[in-house]
């Protein structure tokens, strides 16, 4: 079963995919470049924010490459290389594919006990249950955004408006719950108050945080601005690297 | 800006690419499991699709409708479309368009911060399209190498490294903010660690407490400014 999975029509139908999505990721990437150049804005920012976005990317892209890896063994190599690349998360995936396996009677996730019926039933599970952010984009982004924007137009002050400070806050709310749940985690995680649970991404986050604090440092007292597009990529490294020898 | 560019022209044709694309997308996504059902000779079994979808599609889809909602505004229509296609939002491609921001300079709801958005979630997806695509081909030599013991604690610890330093660089400019939202979600984290679970919808919550604090600090310095 394994050997069909990872047959040369299952790669041409998933790469197929992929490489329509990295078209269509070519094809605003450049209207955004042209558009950002004939309002002004300097090319060296726009190269500065690609820069920085493909450093930023590299890191988690290996983590998600894993995740490919994982499922691999299981669904064979395209179908889990097209999810991780389209709409998939790495976190859902996984416990997605588990789930529908137990529905369809092959009892655990393995290459073993598939079937072409389990397979076919598994990966549409996999599509259906995540695709609604896509639905809801399609049908109500423009929408969504242009209201959004109606009540942003009541004046322009020069002032930093509140639109900025939602986004910010906003981030800092996700930001503080994922900080708060590794906290919650080491401390209530192995039973109630127990301080036994996982120390390990406390200190991968406080040491990430640490490196940035100096990335920051050298960024904006020693004027060394072009480190800032490696700066979170450099942190990670850093904090992945904590994990290991911890 | 440039008098004879038509920025209502390019949003345009955005909303038209971005939901095109979208469609394209959703109905090769949906149609790929029946044509390499096809291709093994059995077709995906419907009902216990529906029955799986019941089981542990429900709170996926919540999630989704959540993620639009908060992530749209932060993207904007270039970056929203391309994140909902691309996928891997919250450990990628919102903190890749915060940051891109930040290093931008640009405000929310401004031209500019649109097309550095865009720029930076195709960047980003390609990234890890390129990424994904090499790693397939070299899957072979590749494999002993990241799935070796000692390489796993880094690869789990993927989001807390990046959310360090990411909490680094916004919470020191919001200090006062940022504590509460992350002594509540803390003390909940605790008091209820089957939530650490749900850490993905836990977000509305935790930015909906930052966003009430936020717009308070905003009324008030503008009630003293005025």
């Amino acid at each position: 079963m394994i050997s069909q999975l990872n047959s040369i029509p299952l790669y041409l139908i998933c790469g197929g995919i992929v490489a329509f999505v990295a078209v269509v990721c070519v094809i605003f990437m450049i209207r955004a470049y042209r558009a950002g150049i004939a309002i002004g804005m300097d090319p060296g920012r726009l190269k500065r924010t690609l820069t920085s976005s493909v450093t930023f990317s590299v890191l988690p892209s290996v983590g998600i490459l894993l995740g490919v890896i994982a499922l691999s063994g299981s669904l064979g190599t395209p179908w889990p290389w097209l999810r991780l690349s389209v709409i998939g998360a790495l976190h859902y995936e996984t416990q997605v594919a588990q789930a529908a396996a137990e529905q369809v009677g092959i009892g655990s996730l393995s290459a073993s006990a598939m079937t072409p019926e389990a397979f076919a039933t598994i990966a549409l599970l996999m599509s259906v249950c995540i695709m609604w952010g896509m639905v809801l984009s399609l049908f109500f982004n423009k929408g969504y955004l242009k209201r959004l924007a109606g009540g942003k137009k009541e004046k322009s002050t020069g002032k930093k408006g509140f639109g900025d400070m939602a986004m910010s806050a906003m981030f800092i709310g996700l930001v503080s719950t994922y900080i708060g749940s590794y906290i919650g985690g080491f401390v209530s995680g192995n039973g109630m108050f127990s301080f036994k649970g996982d120390l390990t991404p406390i200190i991968v986050a406080a040491v990430s945080a640490l490196v940035m604090s100096g990335f920051i440092y050298l960024c904006e007292k020693k004027k060394m601005v072009w480190l800032e597009s490696f700066s979170i990529a450099a942190s990670m490294l850093a904090g992945m690297l904590a994990a290991i020898l911890l | 800006m440039e008098k004879n560019y038509d920025l209502e022209k390019y949003n345009q044709t955005t909303h038209v690419i971005g939901r095109s694309a979208t469609a394209v997308t959703l109905v090769m996504l949906v149609g790929a499991p029946f044509l390499i059902g096809s291709i093994l000779g059995a077709m995906p079994n419907l009902s216990a699709a529906a029955k799986g979808y019941l089981a542990v599609g429900i709170i996926w889809t919540v999630s989704s409708v959540v993620e639009f909602l908060v992530y749209t505004p932060m993207l904007g229509a270039g970056g929203g479309y391309l994140a909902f296609i691309t996928g891997n939002l919250i450990n990628m491609k919102i903190p890749c368009a915060m940051n891109a921001r930040e290093i931008a300079g640009t405000h929310t709801g401004t031209p500019e911060n649109e097309i550095i958005s865009t720029l930076s979630i195709a960047a980003s997806s390609l990234t890890t399209i390129i990424v994904l695509s090499l790693g397939v081909l070299m899957l072979v030599p590749l494999q002993p190498v990241l799935q070796s013991e000692a390489l796993q604690p880094a690869f789990a610890n993927v989001v807390p490294a990046l959310f360090g330093a990411m909490a680094y660089q916004y919470f020191r400019r919001n200090l006062k903010l940022a504590c509460v939202p992350l002594v509540i979600m803390t003390i909940l984290f605790t008091l209820v660690p089957s939530l650490i679970s749900q850490t993905s919808i836990m977000i509305l919550p935790g930015g909906a407490i930052a966003i009430v604090l936020a717009w308070l600090s905003w009324k008030r310095n503008k009630g003293e400014g005025k």
